[in-house]
């Protein structure tokens, strides 16, 4: 009998230090910056300087666009309130110091997804909320309506520290241009100096241009190019080395694309509990474990849901009723005809 | 977490483009070939901002001094105004409002037959050489005959009282040695003239001659106003620092006016105006660094911009950055203290 028992607790003993071993692991995988982000109280998250229907804030300081959403619905997802967001404004070259050095958490802010960016410089790209391409604003009475029409010696503004400068190069380049690049720190900047004549073209992202067009003097005046001279799939950004952190904002943007295929929208995200479709009960939390692995509850994608909206109902409020861009083209779901296409939440 | 700094990236290849540059440069040369070309841009537009604002601080110094109201209250006017605006600003201002006041270029106006000041910059003749290498070299030939004549009129004064006239004959030298070379050394020189050229229907540019651009102009235009009134400032104090006995005992030796400011005033004066004046170039050369609001592509919008943002790169940049901003700094310290000391009071 004693011999048993010596063994029973030497197995218990077992047990309990496996026990012990793996609640451990579990509360170590729950993530620092999660972690810090729910003692704080806000998600810290970096956007632009002011681009409307991406990241643009009102008169009153309010912050609106799709990229504006996904620090939103990160938010919701962690912890509980989509406005508990802190918004940095970053300029493009500041934005990846702003992130590696910690002052923010997410970067959600028009950013390119390259390889040397994602592997080069301590950044993981979490996915794709734009899928954009760069193009060519000109003004209408030039007559130029293809950038065919390009000729030696034409002037092109644009802003530095992004792909658009060295696409430009890439474009003028391949086609034999000589060409003269006037580049600016700040959009804004951009902007001014092609509206006033100063350039002959203003190249970016298409998506920017749409947007920023509605700042010129006589937006009416200036026509984008149809050619599109490269891919620029546009994303959030988080810093390497907090994978858990990465995964949240990454299913948190997944969740919103999914609700939105779904057609789960903020309306009827609560009716849709009694789905009888099981992939839309994980998507609105009623069934299945969806937010353990990353230590969050179980109501973390209802939040987003009911809170930001679905992917559609983010586009169609900050870029197709402002006018930036009603065709969603690339940016439509794949089940009618676009791009859009994440992993299935389960 | 350990420093990971590496400085591999200055010799790859940069793959963008520079608006302009003072060196052969495309994007297909290295990160260090693009560094070089924003510090030549930065000190192109340091170089010519000293220059500017030394001779309209002196200008504006005297003026300050006088006794004519409207001058001297023009004078006081300029430098209050000026140096209580903050620089950002009159760039911004210059940049922007030159650009929106300057015509587009089709429609530019002619100037001085040769020029034409448009939206898209200042477009001028172009020096055309011919053997330039041997020009430059009768340049240099010229320069020390000069400073050996120099030596040896001096000398002639010290021990003989004779008076050459000095800076006719040095000019003399400058112009004919580098001449000569036209006649025998087969330099040729021509002007390539800028042309308009049609880009589109209502887009027009020039090619041809040299084309200024349009933010380097800006940028000089208000470093120079900007830093002017400090320098006249100087000017003032070091011109009201010499005792009044000073210029009444050389007028009474009868030293003629000209004579008095030139050998007696100035000499005194420039002891004071020297060591703040230097400070004051110190600031221009950092203050270029606002290049970058409006496109000029010095070392900071060069390199600690665009090449930062496509590398990654921030320690490594920024440190050399610094470190060339201090070089440049102390290089314009080591000449002036130089200069301050040569013109100090000579103990004997």
């Amino acid at each position: 009998m004693f011999k048993y028992l010596k063994q029973l607790t030497s197995l218990v003993a077992m047990v309990a230090v496996l026990f012990t071993f793996t609640t451990e692991t579990m509360a170590a995988k729950k993530s620092k910056t999660l972690k810090n982000t729910q003692k704080k109280g806000f998600v810290r998250c970096g956007v632009s300087q002011g681009l409307p229907g991406f990241s643009n804030a009102d008169a009153a300081g309010n912050w609106t666009g799709v990229d504006v959403d996904v620090c939103r619905a990160v938010a919701a997802a962690v912890l509980g309130d989509a406005n508990k967001v802190k918004f940095t404004p970053l300029s493009a070259k500041e934005r990846f110091t702003a992130l590696t050095s910690g002052e923010i958490d997410i970067l959600s802010r028009n950013t390119t997804w390259t390889l040397s960016r994602d592997a080069d410089i301590g950044l993981t790209f979490v996915g794709v909320n734009f899928y954009d391409g760069q193009g060519f604003m000109v003004r209408k009475d030039s007559g130029i309506t293809s950038t065919s029409q390009f000729k030696d010696g034409i002037s092109a503004c644009t802003n530095i520290g992004t792909t658009t400068e060295l696409n430009m190069r890439d474009f003028f380049n391949s086609k034999g241009i000589s060409y003269t690049p006037v580049a600016f720190e700040k959009a804004d900047e951009v902007v001014a100096a092609y509206d006033a004549g100063r350039c002959d073209t203003y190249t970016t992202d298409k998506s920017g241009l749409a947007a920023q067009r509605t700042k010129m003097t006589n937006p009416d005046d200036h026509m984008v190019l149809p050619e599109t001279i490269s891919k620029e799939p546009l994303g959030p950004v988080v810093r390497q080395g907090d994978s858990v952190w990465e995964d949240i904002v990454r299913w948190s943007l997944n969740t919103m694309i999914e609700a939105e295929e779904y057609g789960v929208t903020s309306a009827n995200a609560d009716s849709m509990k009694t789905s009888d479709n099981p992939q839309i009960k994980r998507l609105v939390g009623a069934e299945g474990e969806m937010g353990a692995a990353f230590g969050l509850d179980n109501e973390w994608n209802l939040r987003i849901i009911k809170q930001v909206g679905n992917y559609g109902e983010s586009y169609k409020r900050n870029i197709a009723d402002t006018g930036i861009l009603p065709d969603r083209g690339p940016n439509e779901l794949w089940t009618k005809g676009g791009i859009l296409y994440v992993p299935p939440s389960r | 977490m350990v420093l990971n700094l590496d400085l591999v990236f200055l010799s790859k290849e940069a793959s963008f483009d520079i608006q302009f540059s003072l060196i052969d440069y495309d994007g297909s040369m290295s990160y260090g070939r693009a560094y070089l070309v924003g510090l030549l841009n930065t000190l192109l537009v340091s170089f010519i901002g000293i220059i500017l604002s030394t001779i309209l601080g002196i200008i504006i110094g005297v003026a300050r001094l006088s006794p004519n109201y409207l001058i001297n209250k023009t004078a006081s006017f300029y430098v209050e105004f000026f140096r209580n605006v903050p620089l950002l600003l009159q760039i911004f201002f210059w940049y922007f409002a030159a650009l929106r006041a300057l015509p587009m270029p089709e429609d530019a106006p002619l100037i001085f037959g040769s020029s034409y000041m448009t939206i898209k910059g200042l477009y001028t003749v172009a020096p055309v050489w011919n053997n330039f290498d041997i020009f430059f070299i009768a340049l240099i030939i010229a320069m020390i005959v000069i400073f050996f004549f120099n030596k040896f009129a001096k000398k002639k004064q010290e021990e003989e009282g004779k008076q050459y006239p000095k800076f006719l004959i040095s000019l003399g030298i400058f112009i004919i040695i580098p001449a000569i070379t036209f006649v025998v050394g087969g330099v040729d020189l021509s002007w390539s003239f800028p042309e308009l050229k049609q880009l589109a229907k209502t887009s027009f540019t020039y090619e041809g001659g040299m084309g200024i651009p349009p933010e380097l102009i800006a940028l000089t235009l208000a470093l120079t106003l900007y830093t002017a009134t400090f320098i006249a400032e100087n000017v003032r104090a070091g011109i009201q620092g010499v005792g009044k006995g000073q210029k009444e005992a050389a007028a009474s030796i009868g030293l003629t006016p000209s004579q008095v400011l030139k050998l007696v005033i100035m000499p005194q004066a420039l002891r004071i105006i020297i060591p703040p004046t230097t400070n004051q170039y110190l600031n221009l050369t950092k203050n270029s660094s606002l290049a970058a609001a409006i496109a000029y592509p010095d070392l900071v919008l060069v390199f600690a911009g665009t090449a930062m943002m496509q590398t990654g790169r921030a320690i490594e940049i920024v440190g050399i950055t610094m470190a060339t901003y201090l070089t440049i700094s102390l290089a314009i310290s080591m000449f002036m203290n130089w200069y301050n000391k040569r013109i100090a009071i000579q103990e004997k």
